[in-house]
Order: C-alpha cells, then sequence, then structure tokens
C-alpha cells in the first residue's frame, strides 16, 4: 500500500527582520491510507509549518528544502508540493489535500451563505452549474451531520453555532473528496462538549470516505482520542514517532515524557485528598463572613434599542470563605467569566446581591469600592494584553502600589518589586525589561506577582493558563499553588477545563447557560456528578490514554444515546 | 519558548530608532525610503533657512533700500546686487522669499502644536468616557467637516484683525482656523485607537488595580492611542501654511511691512506676469511649491510605510499572545 504523502528530509527556514529562522529543520513523515497522524508540540515547534508546507500554503519569505510527495487517489505517481508551480498547486488544493482551520468563525466568508462557500471549491476545479453545486453542498451537509441541509445552505455562517460552523468546514474540505485532510488544531477554539462531536465527526470521515488524516494538535487527550500513530516535534525537529498506544505507554523521549506528565489530569488533584480535607474543614469551620457570598446573583447586558438585554448570569448562589478557592467551571457562554468580573467590580450587578470583602457590589460607587481593591487581586486570561507594553516589568508591578500610596513611585518600590519576582520564580533584573520581551509563561508569572503586590485576600483568575502550553501551564499552576499556600488568599479560579480546576480549588461549581447547576467538593463533583450536564462535561474531557479514552468514548455515546431516548 | 526569547533580543530598538521618521526611515527601502528622505531633507532645509533667515538674506523683508541708503528701484532684474530681483514694490525677492519660510513655518508649528493638544485631549476624553459627550463631539467634528477651510480662515483673520493683519494677527487666524479644521481629524483618529485601547486587558487590569481615571488615561491609555499622529501631523503642516499663502494671496494675509510672506507676493506679481517680470512670481512660487512637496513626500511615504508598520505591530502583538507561535505563524 502506498503512503498518501511522504515528507522527507523537509526544512523551512523564514527571512525575518531578525534573520533567518529555521522553523522546520530536517523532518521527514509519511503517512499511510487511512491513515490519522497526529503531529503534537508546543507553539513555535514547527508543526502547523510542516502542515502548511503540505498544502503548498508558505509566504513567499520562506525557504523549503526537501521534498513532499502527495498522491492522489487512484493515482500511483505522487507530485513534489515544494517544485510544483502555481497553477498546479491550485490543482492539487481541494482535490488530493484539504485543509480545516482552527477557527471555524474566521474561516467562513461572512457575506456569502454557506452553498456557495462550498461550492467554491467544486467551481475551482471544473465547471459546475449551480444546481448541481447546491445539490453536492446539500448532500456533504447532511453527511456531516447539519440538521435540515436544503434549508440550511441559503444560511450564513453567523447563523450557525461554532461546532455547526466546524462541520461546515469539514464539509468544505470532503466534497471534493480529497485523499488527505490536514486538520490545524480543529477543536482548539471549541469547547469540551463539542469537541468530542468534532473529533467524531473526523473518525467518520476516515472510516466513511477513507480519507487520511494528520491532526496538528496540543492536546494530548485528543490525540490519545483520535489518532492511529503520533510524531512529537520539538524546535522544528521531530523526537519521537510511535504508534498512538506505544506512545502513551512508554514514551522514550524526556521530552514527551515531561509532555505527558505535564498533562493535568481530573483526578491528579484535590478530588484524590479531598476527603480527608472536608473532615478538617468541616471541624475547623468558623462563622466568618465570607470574603465573597452571592444571592440570586444576576447580571444582564444591556441590549441595543428596543431589545432586551442578554442575561449573562441567572440567579446563582455561591459562597468562598476566607482562604479557600473556589473552582468555577462552564463552557464558553456560560457566564463565568462575568461572575469574575462582577466581584472585580468590571460588570455591574443587576440583580440578586454580590456581597465582596464586606461590600455589597449592586449599586456599589467606584469611588466607595476604589479603597477596597488593595485587597483584591486579578490575574487575566491573555498574558499578552494585560501589560501596558509600553510600561517596564518593574514599573507593571509597582503600579498597585503606587496606585494605593504604598509607595511614591515605581523607583521607590523596587525592592518590594525584586522580592515579588523571586516569589514567582523570575530573576530580579527582570524587573527593566518590556513586556514583549518575555515569553507567555513569564508573562503571566508577572501577572500573578503584580495581583499579589498589595497582598490581597482575594484573588481571581480568569482562565489564567488557557493562552498558555501545556507544560508552561504545569508550572504556573504550580506556582499558584504555591502562592496560595504561602499568601493564604481565598480564590475565585475560573476554567474550561475540568482537570486544572480540580489541581487548584478545592470545591467546584459548575455553570450552565448563565446557572450554576452543581456546587460541591471536587470529589463530590468529579466523583459522582449529579447534574447530567456535569456528566456531559466529564465525559466528554478526553484522557491521554488511548485505552481509557475508547471506554469514555462509549460511556459518553451511552449518554448520548440516554439523552436522546 | 525559547524561540521567543532568542527572537525577542534583536526585535528590541533603541529609543532613538523608535521615534517616528527614524524609524521609518530605517524601515523604509527601495522608492520609498528615497521619497521620505527627499522629503526630510527638503523640509530640513526650510526649517534651516527659517531659523537662519537674519544670516541668510542681505536685507530685511520690509527694506526699500541698502545699506548706502539708495533705493533697490522698482522690478529690477536678477543680478549682482539683488539676486532674484526686486518687486514692484522694489522690495528684494530673495530675502522675502527668504523671510517668508520664517513666517510659514511659525504658522505650521503654532497651528500644529494647537489642533494636536486640543484634538488630542478631546479625543481621548470622548474615546474613554463615551456617552453623551461623545456623541456630542462627534457630531460637532462631522459638521466641522464639511466647512471649508479657506473661507473659516477669512472669518476668523476678520474677527481677529478687522481683514488689516499685523504680523502676530496674520499668523494666528492662518493658526485658528488651520486648528479649527483640523482639530476634528485628530479627534477622529485618537478617539478611535482610544476606543480600540480602552478594551484591552491592560486598562482592566489597571482599573482592578484601583487607579483613577485620570491615571489610567495619561499613563495608560494615551501613549498607547498616538501612533498614527506623525501622519496627520504632516497633513497639517501643509495645510497650515498653504491657508497662510492663500489668505495672503487674498488679501487678507500679513502686511510687506511686518514679515515676509510669499502668498501676498504672488498676489502682488499677479501683474507682472503678463508683462514679461518672471522673477517676482516664480521664486515664491517655487519656495511655495517646494516646502508643500517636502511635507506631502514625508507624508506620503509615512502614509506607505503605515500598512508594513502595522503588519509588524499586528507580529508583535500576536506574539505576546502565544509567543514562539506567531515567530512561526505570522509568516505563514
Amino acid at each position: 500500500m502506498s503512503n498518501v504523502v511522504d515528507i522527507e528530509n523537509l526544512s523551512v527556514r523564514f527571512a525575518t527582520d531578525a534573520g533567518a529562522v529555521t522553523a522546520v529543520d530536517g523532518v521527514s513523515l509519511s503517512v499511510g491510507e487511512r491513515e490519522i497522524l497526529a503531529i503534537v508540540g508546543e507553539s513555535g515547534s514547527g508543526k502547523s509549518v510542516t502542515s502548511k508546507t503540505i498544502l503548498g500554503l508558505l509566504p513567499e519569505t520562506a525557504t523549503v528544502r526537501g521534498a513532499v510527495v502527495l498522491r492522489g487517489r487512484g493515482r500511483d505517481a505522487g507530485v513534489d508540493i515544494v517544485t510544483l508551480g502555481k497553477k498546479e498547486l491550485r490543482e492539487v488544493r481541494g482535490r488530493d489535500v484539504a485543509m480545516v482551520f482552527q477557527e471555524p468563525s474566521s474561516v467562513l466568508n461572512p457575506v456569502y451563505p454557506i452553498w456557495w462557500q462550498i461550492a467554491e471549491g467544486l467551481r475551482a476545479h471544473g465547471k459546475v452549474s449551480r444546481a448541481e453545486a447546491r445539490r453536492r453542498a446539500v448532500e456533504v451537509l447532511e453527511r456531516v451531520g447539519i440538521p435540515e441541509p436544503e434549508k440550511r445552505i441559503d444560511h450564513y455562517p453567523h447563523e450557525f453555532s461554532g461546532g455547526q460552523k466546524q462541520r461546515i468546514v469539514i464539509a468544505m474540505a470532503l466534497v471534493l473528496n480529497p485523499g488527505l485532510i490536514v486538520a490545524d488544531e480543529p477543536t482548539t477554539a471549541l469547547d469540551v462538549t463539542v469537541q468530542a462531536e468534532i473529533l467524531d465527526l473526523l473518525r467518520w470521515c476516515r472510516d466513511e470516505f477513507g480519507s487520511s488524516i494528520i491532526l496538528i494538535t496540543h492536546n494530548m487527550g485528543v490525540v490519545a482520542d483520535l489518532a492511529d500513530r503520533v510524531a512529537v516535534m520539538y524546535r522544528g525537529r521531530i523526537v519521537e514517532e510511535a504508534d498512538v498506544a506505544a506512545l502513551f505507554s512508554a514514551p522514550q523521549h524526556p521530552y514527551t515524557r515531561d509532555l505527558l506528565a505535564a498533562v493535568p489530569r481530573v483526578g491528579g488533584g484535590h478530588s484524590a485528598t479531598a476527603l480527608s480535607r472536608e473532615a478538617t474543614d468541616a471541624s475547623a469551620e468558623v462563622p466568618r463572613e465570607p470574603v465573597v457570598a452571592a444571592r440570586g446573583l444576576e447580571v444582564t447586558y444591556p441590549g441595543r434599542l428596543g431589545r432586551s438585554g442578554f442575561r449573562a448570569v441567572r440567579g446563582v448562589d455561591f459562597e468562598i470563605g476566607a482562604g479557600e478557592v473556589l473552582g468555577l467551571v462552564g463552557e464558553s457562554g456560560s457566564g463565568k467569566t462575568t461572575i469574575g468580573r462582577a466581584i472585580a467590580g468590571l460588570t455591574k450587578v443587576t440583580g440578586g446581591s454580590l456581597r465582596v470583602l464586606g461590600h455589597e457590589m449592586r449599586g456599589i460607587r467606584e469611588r466607595a469600592f476604589r479603597p477596597v481593591r488593595s485587597d483584591l487581586g486579578f490575574v487575566f486570561q491573555d498574558p499578552g494584553t494585560s501589560f501596558n507594553p509600553l510600561l517596564t516589568i518593574g514599573e507593571a508591578i509597582a503600579e498597585p502600589m503606587v496606585v494605593h500610596g504604598r509607595a511614591a513611585s515605581p523607583d521607590d518600590a523596587r525592592g518590594r518589586v525584586e522580592e515579588l519576582l523571586e516569589a514567582v520564580q523570575l530573576p530580579r533584573d527582570y524587573a527593566d525589561r518590556f513586556p514583549h520581551e518575555l515569553s507567555g509563561g513569564q508573562r503571566q508569572r508577572v501577572s500573578l506577582a503584580r495581583a499579589l503586590a498589595l497582598e490581597p485576600t482575594l484573588v481571581v483568575f480568569d482562565e489564567p493558563t488557557s493562552a498558555l502550553d501545556v507544560s508552561v501551564q504545569a508550572r504556573v499552576l504550580e506556582l499558584i499553588r504555591e502562592l496560595q499556600q504561602r499568601f493564604g488568599f481565598a480564590g475565585l479560579f475560573i476554567s474550561h477545563d475540568l482537570a486544572v480546576v480540580d489541581l487548584l480549588a478545592t470545591r467546584i461549581a459548575v455553570m450552565y447557560r448563565g446557572k450554576l447547576v452543581e456546587t460541591g467538593p471536587n470529589s463530590q463533583v468529579l466523583g459522582a456528578p449529579r447534574d447530567p450536564y456535569t456528566q456531559r462535561l466529564l465525559a466528554s474531557l478526553p484522557v491521554p490514554d488511548p485505552a481509557e479514552q475508547a471506554a469514555r468514548r462509549e460511556a459518553l455515546h451511552a449518554l448520548a444515546h440516554a439523552d436522546g431516548a | 519558548m525559547s524561540t521567543a526569547s532568542v527572537l525577542a533580543q534583536p526585535r528590541k530598538r533603541s529609543l532613538l530608532r523608535r521615534l517616528p521618521i527614524v524609524a521609518q526611515l530605517n524601515q523604509s527601502v527601495g522608492v520609498q525610503r528615497f521619497m521620505l528622505l527627499t522629503g526630510v531633507i527638503i523640509t530640513s532645509v526650510y526649517v534651516l533657512v527659517a531659523i537662519f533667515a537674519d544670516v541668510i538674506a542681505p536685507y530685511s523683508y520690509s527694506a526699500l533700500s541698502g545699506a548706502d541708503g539708495r533705493n533697490f528701484g522698482s522690478q529690477q532684474p536678477p543680478g549682482a546686487a539683488h539676486l532674484w530681483g526686486t518687486t514692484v514694490g522694489g522690495l528684494d525677492v530673495f530675502s522675502r522669499t527668504i523671510y517668508g519660510a520664517r513666517t510659514a513655518l511659525i504658522v505650521v508649528v503654532v497651528a500644529v502644536v494647537l489642533s494636536m493638544v486640543i484634538g488630542v485631549l478631546l479625543g481621548l476624553l470622548s474615546g474613554y468616557f463615551g456617552g453623551p459627550l461623545d456623541r456630542v463631539l462627534v457630531v460637532i467634528c462631522d459638521a466641522i467637516y464639511a466647512f471649508p477651510s479657506l473661507l473659516l480662515a477669512i472669518v476668523i483673520s476678520i474677527m481677529i484683525s478687522g481683514g488689516q493683519s499685523t504680523f502676530w494677527s496674520g499668523i494666528l487666524s492662518a493658526a485658528f482656523s488651520i486648528t479649527v479644521v483640523y482639530v476634528p481629524q485628530y479627534f477622529r483618529v485618537v478617539r478611535a485607537e482610544v476606543v480600540r485601547v480602552k478594551a484591552e486587558a491592560f486598562v482592566e487590569s489597571a482599573k482592578v488595580i484601583g487607579a483613577r481615571h485620570s491615571r489610567i488615561l495619561f499613563r495608560h491609555v494615551l501613549r498607547n492611542s498616538i501612533r498614527t499622529l506623525p501622519l496627520i501631523i504632516t497633513l497639517n503642516a501643509t495645510e497650515a501654511f498653504e491657508t497662510l499663502a492663500g489668505l495672503g494671496f487674498l488679501g487678507f494675509g500679513i502686511a510687506p511691512s511686518a514679515a515676509g510672506e510669499w502668498g501676498y507676493d504672488l498676489q502682488k506679481a499677479l501683474a507682472d506676469v503678463t508683462s514679461g517680470i518672471w522673477w517676482t512670481a516664480l521664486f515664491p512660487g517655487l519656495a511655495i511649491v517646494f516646502l508643500a512637496l517636502g511635507i506631502s513626500l514625508m507624508g506620503e511615504s509615512l502614509n506607505d510605510l503605515a500598512d508594513p508598520r502595522l503588519r509588524r505591530r499586528q507580529a508583535d502583538a500576536g506574539e505576546s499572545a502565544v509567543p514562539a507561535e506567531t515567530v512561526v505563524e505570522a509568516q505563514s
């Protein structure tokens, strides 16, 4: 059986302002028929560049060496993509190889109905009448599981949900029935429950259409779920290539081992130890006022003129005791971030009651709340935008101290800044650097230092690690845990990742569509979830173990089936 | 990660190299670089001439006679005594053209500083606080857009000096009218940037810290919102001295006894052109053309370079989100 694609000794270099950069360095890979190859690695490892080379999508600044031999369906002779001209490349794309991108919302053109976009691929490879194009669009949409495709082909992308959009993108890839589909982080932008469906769909593409798939991802759970074979990339090279079962059970390269060890697992955190903790908690409970107490909390974003507003949070009750970390979990749009913002006074509370550090947030004036802010820290999701690019790291950390009059100027606070940098395990001289000179993980550490500058009693973490690589995430989470034990602050930890929450929180609250569906200690919520949504969420979470994941997949299907019946 | 830190180092540029114009000069290549360089050189020559006008010009802008007490005479052709000849009024063309640069540049500086300060400040407040103030300001600015600037300048000049201009009233009327016309431009650009910047997480993080509005505005928002200003400044500058010349040409400018001014000279030279006296119109005319050319070339090439520059910024911003990825991804 011949391979669909053979990559031989591929090197890609980019000309940049800072000189040439090697993105891919001597990579050799091959994908067989009906095979799913996963390429994993951290950002910057060259996995995306490798996959883009297969489609000839590299920019002019790239210099490619080596060979990428692609064999279309029913053809024995392959073509070398690297040497193809623009016209030949256009012919190959779509017919022999198609791409599924990460962000479905930005791949679909918002001003055309979806049938037009699916037909565009058909028209590029031969004359197709309008009726014929529509017929084939309906056909392929039906196959990827879009309900009522006859009606929906005339709809525009914004009328579909994120998961449906990704289905449409996959339909666009499938319409010419290519031998190879390159899926670049196809589920990263999606919620966990939707991710499971899209992974099913991709598996079905292979089973039904006989396509080979190259799956680019950083999520080891996704790899375990879908891949047959795995190539691990690190700094432009392939450090390990193995069968999926072999890789997970016996990783050879130290980097692979680190990568696997860094993946947070449900049950690896407090849920395992919670029983003893619970017992001590119960006995040590003192009738102190909780740091945060919400009673029937409602947050409504005002709508446009003449339209009712959007109720992001609908009647939520919870409490955070002193020194306790509450994990808040939910998918995008569930209102979890809104609650965090309401606690920090960034979003107005429109109903119910929210007491933060003894102050009622409903209708509070910024002037009255300002002094309380010294007791409140906030760590933002994106370390890239949460720093003023024109201030040094030292100035950014000193900012809260200057604002609250604890220091006259950033220079005055220098000693404390260096202490804080050391607390977050960064060298002291980083104080003189600018944010863009630091990596994402380092910046998130600085963000922690800034949040802790005034030794607050409450810290809100808004998805602090979702923009970070797995291995970096593990270190940052460990640091947060250490700091929490050392400073004893109470925390609200917002995340979409149950495994991450389990590492830090002692209690977990699950949000779904603006409502709190379940609250309890980790062991209870993760071990024996009562709410059907929590059950589904847990079952959808792919685990980095192929055998266990296969079993979980069956369980999820059973669950979905039970829901449907 | 490590890829990013390796790359981050050479990307850092010294403060001098990040200054507007200097930064673009370093970035530009080929035709764009030539345009920018030409513009910068022409403009610098004008600035030097304006500063050292007393040294360069042989006579005063209002002198009718030399040191020997003899009148220059009217409409003398260019020669040893008068490099570029004399006007119908018996003034030395060369001296007046040189002094004209000083007048023009004062107008440019006053107009640019005034409109920039007012426009940026209003844009900052309007964009940051929003609400009714914002809406009212936007409507007013739209209304001003529709107003012809020369007409405005004439009205203001009459208001300031009753139409009879001395040195400062002529300069101020040109500068004020330009200010009124250009405030909306600065306002719009800065307001749009502020609206974008205020949604960024670092502004929110300043809010969470408990910083006051004034501190957020001036420490965090302002400096991140003014990166497109150099371009508008060049447009603004051209418009400023052209309006001054227009006022002079229409007879609302500065009297010849108060300052050298190209527009006035051109108007007086109108009759000369038909009678074959070319030097009275040519030199002030060329002075206007070259200054306009110099500043426009600078503005044009800044405009052309704005796109790659924006792309570069985006790459930087993207890098901050997921550090190393963009090093690779941004290119692809």
